[in-house]
């Protein structure tokens, strides 16, 4: 079973590293429910 | 950490219980993941927002942390992330969450 299965993801990502619409994808099989997703930018 | 997020993350660990939630952050320098990581653990270390004097304890990792990855999806991992991945010390990024969470949080998963 997914290490994350059944747990609710807070993604905190950033414009110029990983933003969080891509960790969303990559988590959407996992059986975790994204609560919160923001990304941030510090320019 | 942006204030509106913090008091979004606070948010969620009160809804949904400190041992459900798990942080996944996407910063890409390790001073910056630490911050963050510190700030959903200890507190905000700024003392500046909602999560100041706040510990939650939350399980917190770097997107790129070997047990992360090994959750995703391979194939939008590549599509998606797989770039920024070569161009960033994901080692390091990975340390500077691992060492706040092994300190100050409470369930690593």
């Amino acid at each position: 079973m997914n290490a994350l299965s059944g747990k609710k993801l807070v993604l905190l990502g950033e414009r110029d590293g990983v933003p969080s619409p891509a960790m969303e994808k990559v988590f959407a099989g996992t059986g975790a429910e994204v609560v919160f997703a923001a990304t941030e930018c510090f320019v | 950490m942006d204030l509106q997020n913090q008091q979004r993350v606070k948010d969620a660990a009160q809804t949904y219980g400190a041992d459900n939630v798990v942080v996944i952050l996407g910063s890409s320098d390790a001073e910056g993941s630490g911050i963050y990581a510190e700030t959903v653990t200890a507190g905000d270390p700024t003392y500046a927002g909602p999560l100041a004097g706040v510990p939650l304890g939350l399980p917190v990792y770097h997107v790129f942390d070997p047990a992360i990855k090994a959750c995703a999806d391979p194939a939008a991992w590549e599509e998606h992330i797989g770039m920024m991945e070569m161009v960033v010390d994901t080692e390091k990024l990975a340390t500077a969450v691992k060492e706040m969470r092994e300190q100050f949080g409470k369930s690593p998963i």
